[in-house]
């Protein structure tokens, strides 16, 4: 019966993506209705010829489901490079503006790879990444299996179609141009019904959990989940020009915007960078270190601190702009007050290791995460100094802004899910180990030089330019016209590029050591039933 | 003295276990609860000294005065007030004769390369050379004319714009795309004027002589019998080496078939009489004023 609704819902997608093309307004859209006639017309055809067919039954409802973790770490894996690709790409193409080729213009030029590559990071790399760890840890900790059956592939394949709606959205010119919420209004709604299945899921698991308490890590994953849905929901606000076309119009206007799209995409720093992450980080460090989380108590105070403070920071981002002064004031206090909220995370993981030091030396995987847990404590110093006003004065619009957010997003995140994805493998594939301990290493030193590269000739740069915007003489003259400002960073702009090339190729060598991993290293039992830990 | 083993006795813990992981009862470490504490003191106070709480209609202000708008103004009034004298006298004084005021020019120079460097580096480059379709500023070849009286004017009302009705206006006849001129007839021209400019030779040099009678009776009211053209009507001087839209046979035929139109905006609405009189100052001393 349920297939016959699937079929009828399947072929009503198809026929309406179909219409959706042939009336389409422009091209981006035609392409995006296409992939889900597609996409919804090879599901029907799937559906159909398992319809009426007989079901083998098997009670898995003692068993954790790890079929969508393992498609979430793949996906999180290739993902992951594709992103670290097309940075690596538009840090050439600004060292060296002729590889914006004549021939790839509007379709290849930075403007058009800069959202790939901030979206494929973000939410490719690092949203596979929170759903696949979110969906292994929460049912862990819960001793649960998770909720809704299949919902949970419907999240991991609906998710994927986001990713690729928004691609190839971009690249045809479909955005709404708002940093990190560049898709337009139907890949909005679209994400909104993954989103709501998602936290559905989660839940679900967590109400159903046969553990007493609640783990603190599900309290990051969850906080992440819902305040992600309210940020989506209200900055993606907007009216379609036609609902044949990809066009849409903001609903608010003016400052009003910019103050909603930067409450928005600092809490998008906030709860999927720093709140997800932290998640991850308070499962994957104690499991990888086997030792008590340090503080209980700690742990409370900054999760409610961070989440309460985190959500008013964002007029940081606007200060000296068309924003009044009293909401940049309450930006930038707030901003402050962070700080100890987010160290508290660093504290509790970094302090875990107490008692297990001697781990760095052996294994290279508690290595990745301490520097994470390292280059979290820096970014989320940094961050709150940036915001001072008179800091930001010098620092904003500069590439210390790019420096800022890369030593968080390519050390933090970039790190604690290159050590929770070499955690997870030997796990969900049922081997004894990873295959290579050395190539972890070679890992971790590529990424680490990389990152070091790219932070510190982005500091370097980010402050001569904010030196030389302002530089002026005894009567007040400008003293630099802005051209040469930017001929001034070319150096540092290739020492960024090659930073950016590290770092891919550790992420190449990871991809390949957990591919040998699935291949080669020895199989042990698995190890998937829940077993209670009270 | 022999050193004691550094032990630390550890606490207990919760008691609570999620898939084999436990949780320490450690207190908060006390200097990070300090320095939170310190944090939400300092923001209570910076919230009472700097314009902060929001009302219903207005937010507070803060003690200290404190508005970025202001600062601004203040900032900018300081400079006004400094310069004022200068800037008096620059706009004051007869065009000529600010060179011959050594303290006036050196200034006029500071401030015209800063308004040069803000306004106009976008199309003329910041070191003032060009690109194709904007003319190099450092050589002596003047399109209107390179006095400070025609540099002045020049940036004053700009060329070819729409927004100022004293712009400085010409314009070339596209004389295949109106159909002026025989497709042979320009391939002629264009080999005649690339006989005539320095550096250059003909692509066929068969047609100049043609392309010399085409010239005569096309071309030469505006560039002159001898090609060395006319500033009062921008017409530029073909027997030079220097090209703005490209000397080679492709350019000085699109040139020829299509014509071109450079606009300049007008900057009299944009600029005061002193930074307009100083950039012109700065430009006529790079190299080609006359």
């Amino acid at each position: 019966m349920l297939n016959y609704i699937k079929l009828i819902a399947l072929g009503l997608i198809t026929l309406l993506a179909m219409i959706g093309a042939s009336y389409a307004r422009d091209l981006a859209y035609q392409v995006n209705a296409l992939t889900v006639a597609l996409v919804a017309a090879g599901m029907f055809l799937w559906t159909l010829r398992n319809t009426d067919e007989a079901v083998s039954y098997r009670d898995v409802s003692g068993e954790y489901m790890d079929g969508v973790v393992r498609a979430g770490v793949i996906a999180t894996a290739l993902w992951g490079v594709v992103g670290f690709l097309v940075g690596v790409t538009i840090a050439f193409q600004l060292a060296f503006p002729v590889l914006n080729f004549e021939w790839a213009q509007g379709y290849l030029n930075f403007g058009k790879l800069r959202p790939l590559h901030t979206s494929a990071v973000i939410f490719a790399f690092g949203g596979n990444a929170l759903i696949a760890t979110s969906f292994y840890v929460v049912q862990r900790t819960s001793a649960a299996r998770l909720w809704g059956g299949n919902l949970a592939w419907f999240v991991f394949w609906g998710f994927q179609l986001v990713i690729v709606l928004a691609a190839t959205g971009y690249i045809l010119g479909a955005t709404q141009s708002k940093e990190y919420a560049e898709p337009e209004w139907y890949v909005d709604w679209w994400l909104t019904i993954v989103w709501v299945a998602y936290l559905a899921v989660f839940m679900g698991t967590i109400v159903k959990r046969k553990e007493p308490h609640i783990y603190v890590a599900n309290w990051f994953y969850l906080s992440f989940i819902i305040t992600v849905a309210m940020l989506h929901l209200v900055n993606n606000l907007s009216i379609p020009v036609s609902i044949f076309g990809s066009k849409s119009v903001q609903v608010f206007s003016g400052v009003q915007d910019a103050m909603t799209q930067w409450w928005y995409g600092h809490n998008a720093v906030g709860f999927f960078l720093t709140a997800g992450f932290l998640g991850m980080m308070y499962y994957f460090v104690p499991k990888q270190a086997e030792r008590p989380v340090f503080s209980y108590k700690l742990s409370i105070i900054h999760f409610w601190a961070l989440i309460f403070i985190y959500i008013w920071a964002g007029p940081h981002h606007l200060h000296y702009t068309a924003l009044p002064d009293w909401a940049s004031t309450l930006g930038m206090v707030f901003s402050i007050v962070l700080w100890m909220p987010s160290w508290g995370g660093m504290i509790n993981g970094l302090m875990t290791l107490s008692g297990a030091w001697d781990k760095l030396r052996t294994d290279p995987i508690i290595r990745m995460m301490v520097i994470s847990v390292g280059f979290y404590g820096m970014s989320t110093f940094e961050g709150p100094m940036m915001s001072i006003r008179a800091v930001n004065s010098l620092s904003h619009y500069t590439d210390w802004t790019i420096g800022h957010v890369h030593s968080g997003a390519l050390g933090w995140n970039g790190m604690i899910t290159f050590g929770a994805l070499y955690f997870l493998v030997p796990k969900l594939w049922n081997r004894e180990r990873i295959y290579s301990l050395s190539l972890v290493s070679w890992h971790f030193w590529l990424a680490t030089i990389g990152i070091i590269l790219y932070a510190a000739s982005m500091w370097v740069t980010g402050i001569m330019e904010g030196l030389m915007w302002r530089e002026v003489d005894a009567n007040g003259f400008l003293v630099n016209s802005f051209a040469d400002t930017v001929a001034a960073k070319f150096p540092m702009y290739v020492v960024r590029g090659l930073g950016g090339v590290l770092f891919l190729l550790g992420a190449i060598i990871m991809c390949y050591n957990l591919y040998m991993t699935v291949k080669r290293s020895p199989a042990v039992e698995a190890k998937n039933h829940m077993v209670p830990a009270e | 003295m022999a050193k004691q083993p550094h032990k630390k006795h550890e606490v207990e813990t919760t008691g609570h276990e999620w898939d084999g992981i436990q949780e320490f009862n450690n207190p908060l470490p006390r200097w990070w609860l300090w320095v939170f504490y310190a944090c939400i003191v300092w923001a209570i106070w910076y919230s009472i000294a700097y314009p902060a709480w929001p009302g219903l209609k207005s937010a507070t202000s803060g003690y200290l005065g404190f508005s970025t708008r202001a600062q601004v103004a203040e900032s900018i009034a300081e400079f006004e007030t400094k310069l004022a004298p200068m800037n008096d006298k620059l706009a004051g004084v007869e065009l000529a004769s600010i060179a011959d005021d050594a303290e006036l020019r050196g200034y006029a120079v500071s401030a015209g390369a800063a308004v040069f460097k803000t306004w106009c580096a976008q199309c003329h480059g910041s070191g003032a050379a060009g690109a194709k379709g904007y003319p190099n500023l450092l050589d002596d070849d003047w399109l209107w004319g390179g006095t400070m009286e025609d540099i002045h004017t020049t940036i004053t009302h700009g060329i070819r714009n729409t927004d100022d009705e004293d712009a400085r206006f010409s314009q070339m006849p596209a004389f295949g795309r109106d159909e002026l001129l025989e497709k042979e007839q320009i391939a002629q021209v264009v080999n005649y004027v690339m006989s005539i400019s320095a550096g250059n030779t003909p692509q066929d040099a068969s047609l100049v002589a043609e392309g010399e009678v085409v010239f005569q009776d096309n071309c030469a009211a505006c560039h002159m019998e001898d090609g060395t053209g006319d500033r009062f009507q921008g017409a530029p001087n073909l027997t030079d080496a220097i090209w703005l839209f490209g000397g080679d046979y492709a350019s000085l035929y699109e040139t020829v078939y299509n014509a071109r139109y450079g606009v300049m905006p007008n900057w009299n609405t944009r600029l005061s009489e002193a930074e307009i009189r100083a950039v012109a100052t700065y430009v006529h001393g790079l190299g080609g004023g006359e």
